[in-house]
């Protein structure tokens, strides 16, 4: 048996007892040493990285405000969509928690890309933070699939035939597509078979996975330390007397307060979304999802919601091949999974933007391009900027959008697939020693 | 199943029901106007309610409109006796469906989903057409299912070929209304259908401006706090 021999807590008034109490049964004191008060963290990082902890800020937000929604939601067919209106006029405070979710959704994505571009332009992913960043890139995959569950159960038109046409991609898998695609909907139709379990896994599964990735996430951070714009680690530069770098500094109390301005800033822009525009035009709540789920009536134009809709255009952009409509999906899937691989396809010597040379800055910026025109492109319907003229030899009567989106799918695989050679090829500039500000 | 994706995936976005080509009047919605808002309630009650429901909304609702109990007890309920009853029809979906080709759809959120200006449109876009059904024609809705319930008020409207080749909608025979009279009457029912999409919306707007005071005091502070620590940091 361990001997409680730890010495007693100081500094903490009338609760030096309490916590020195707690601290010789629970590793306290060395938890908020190496994680908070003594976690040094470089002193130049800009807004860039204010994403992250606002991210983290976000999760709480919706984890408890879906709480307090599934006090009052019904997940069944026949009664989904009447208790979200029930939620929005007779529960009292209800349409506050029902927009704070739906505003969260959206604001999750727009932080986790700018988090994740950060990470792209300051070579956050490079050696020795690889595992921070599949952890990264796993939470992310695990935001899809909560967004989408999610998205159904409000069971409005959308809703029903977005997730309708997101698990026909299933069905497109060779022999086994059709019976996989059944198994996940639970019915040869989205149903309220489909309806329940998505519930299930919109509330417990995926929630769970979330936050334990995002706890490995932080861990793996914490152990290898934070980059900063310039790329340099300041753990090679430590001061002699204290052993503590010299560009760093405490995260606590610096960066909780710079955080704070972050959430001030942050929570300014997303209430006035949440009192002032919920639906954003329809792109945050789209207008079609005011009607209820009608099996019998397909609407006009099926547009998922906007944080899908890069991906959404490229599936359409790949046209069937032997008969098969499985290309678009692998390519959908693949210009997902292939953020695994980033860490290992840059060659580059230097991990900031900063001292990238002009390909590497060329081909990022016709990366960043090409995703937000496709996500433009994915909210549109296909005809958007109309078709070529007939006498254009081969694609002749053809929509321009659709090989605007080849052409851009083709610039997103390249900047991964190519990384190797034109980061190697680059003319980097010198990295200095110290951070600059 | 493939054949589905393929339509859903390579077909472009086949025109909406309003067609793109149709050009919406600006709806005069202010939710603050509780005189209008009361006016298009008891035109709701009187015409829209016997065919469609409006099931997520309650009577007693109708107080945020100024009214009380009692005048909405005397004045506006037709389907129930219990002041606390959502809106619904009498109507059965069967005969609905017979009717009409369709059941009259749940008008609780239409103002959501459609918009006010498409609302405000629509409802003055019937005009008489033999060919129909119902006899009545939509400019807005192609073969809309619904006849021209307030025809009496807008008198019967004919379609009138002009030079430009753009039909134009003309009153044949008055109704009890003026044309501009009718216009108010419907922006009446339109703003109170608007009203009725989201019942909070007034006093989201009041809340939110409040907050966003608040979080302002608190971006100050934050700031000045960030400022302080940061001092020895440069």
């Amino acid at each position: 048996m361990a001997v409680l021999n730890k010495p007693p807590v100081t500094g903490a008034g009338p609760f030096n007892g309490i916590l020195t109490w707690f601290d010789q049964r629970f590793p306290l004191v060395a938890l908020y040493k190496s994680q908070v008060a003594e976690y040094y963290a470089p002193k130049n990082m800009n807004v860039w990285y204010f994403f992250g902890s606002l991210a983290l800020l976000v999760l709480v937000i919706q984890i408890v405000s879906g709480i307090f929604l599934t006090m009052n939601y019904k997940p069944s067919a026949e009664h989904a969509f009447a208790s979200v209106e029930y939620i929005m006029r007779d529960v009292p405070g209800g349409w506050i928690i029902r927009y704070v979710h739906s505003t969260g959704a959206s604001a999750f994505f727009i932080l986790v890309y700018l988090h994740m571009a950060r990470g792209l332009m300051y070579g956050s992913y490079r050696k020795p933070r690889e595992l921070t960043w599949i952890f990264g890139v796993l939470i992310y995959l695990c935001l899809m699939a909560e967004a989408f569950f999610g998205y159904l159960l409000p069971w409005g038109q959308m809703s029903f035939w977005g997730a309708q046409v997101i698990i026909n991609l299933f069905a497109t898998i060779p022999i086994i597509g059709e019976d996989l695609s059944v198994w996940i909907r639970g019915d040869y139709n989205v149903s309220d078979a489909t309806l329940n379990r998505f519930f299930a896994l919109h509330v417990v599964a995926i929630p769970m996975a979330l936050l334990g990735l995002v706890v490995a996430h932080l861990m793996a951070l914490h152990e290898t330390g934070s980059n900063n714009p310039d790329g340099v680690e300041i753990y090679e530069n430590l001061n002699p007397k204290t052993g503590t770098p010299v560009d760093g500094i405490p995260f606590h109390p610096y960066y909780t307060v710079k955080d704070l301005v972050g959430v001030a800033v942050f929570l300014i822009v997303f209430c006035a979304i949440v009192f002032f525009a919920p639906e954003m035009g329809g792109y945050f709540l789209e207008y079609n999802n005011f009607v209820p789920a009608d099996p019998l009536t397909t609407p006009a134009h099926i547009a998922p919601v906007w944080y899908f809709t890069p991906f959404y255009a490229m599936l359409r952009a790949v046209p069937s091949f032997f008969n098969m409509q499985v290309w678009g999906v692998l390519v959908m899937g693949g210009a997902v999974m292939i953020l695994f691989a980033l860490p290992w396809l840059d060659r580059g010597k230097v991990k900031s933007i900063r001292y990238r040379g002009p390909i590497y800055k060329g081909f990022f910026a016709a990366f960043v391009v090409s995703f937000i025109v496709l996500g433009y492109l994915g909210v549109e319907p296909t005809n958007v900027w109309g078709e070529f003229p007939k006498a254009v030899p081969m694609i002749g009567g053809d929509y321009v959008a659709t090989w605007v989106a080849r052409v851009l799918t083709a610039v997103y695989f390249a900047f991964f697939l190519l990384m190797p050679w034109y980061t190697a090829a680059d003319q980097e500039k010198p990295v200095p020693s110290r951070v600059t500000w | 199943m493939n054949r589905l994706i393929a339509i859903l995936l390579m077909v472009p976005g086949l025109a909406l029901a309003s067609g793109p080509g149709v050009q919406l009047d600006r709806a005069p919605v202010n939710l603050h106007d509780k005189l209008s808002l009361q006016r298009g309630a008891q035109i709701f009650v009187n015409h829209c309610l016997n065919c469609h429901a409006a099931s997520a909304m309650r009577y007693s609702r109708l107080q945020d409109l100024g009214l009380t109990e009692a005048q909405i007890r005397e004045n506006l309920m037709f389907t129930t006796d219990k002041v606390g009853d959502p809106m619904t029809t009498t109507l059965a979906a069967k005969d609905g469906k017979n009717w009409f080709g369709v059941m009259p759809p749940d008008l609780s959120l239409i103002a959501r989903s459609r918009g006010p200006d498409w609302l405000y449109t629509y409802m003055r876009g019937f005009y008489r057409d033999p060919a129909a059904k119902s006899g009545w024609n939509n400019t807005v809705f192609p073969n809309v299912g619904m006849p021209h319930v307030l025809w009496e008020y807008q008198g019967t409207v004919v379609h009138q070929a002009t030079e430009k080749g753009a039909p134009r909608l003309v009153v044949d025979q008055p109704g009890r209304l003026a044309p501009a009279e009718y216009d108010q009457y419907v922006g009446d029912l339109v703003n109170y259908l608007a009203y009725m999409g989201e019942p909070a919306r007034v006093q989201r707007v009041q809340i939110g401006i409040v907050v966003m005071f608040f979080l302002a005091i608190f971006f100050v502070i934050a700031l000045m706090l960030k400022k302080e620590y940061w001092k020895d940091v440069r």
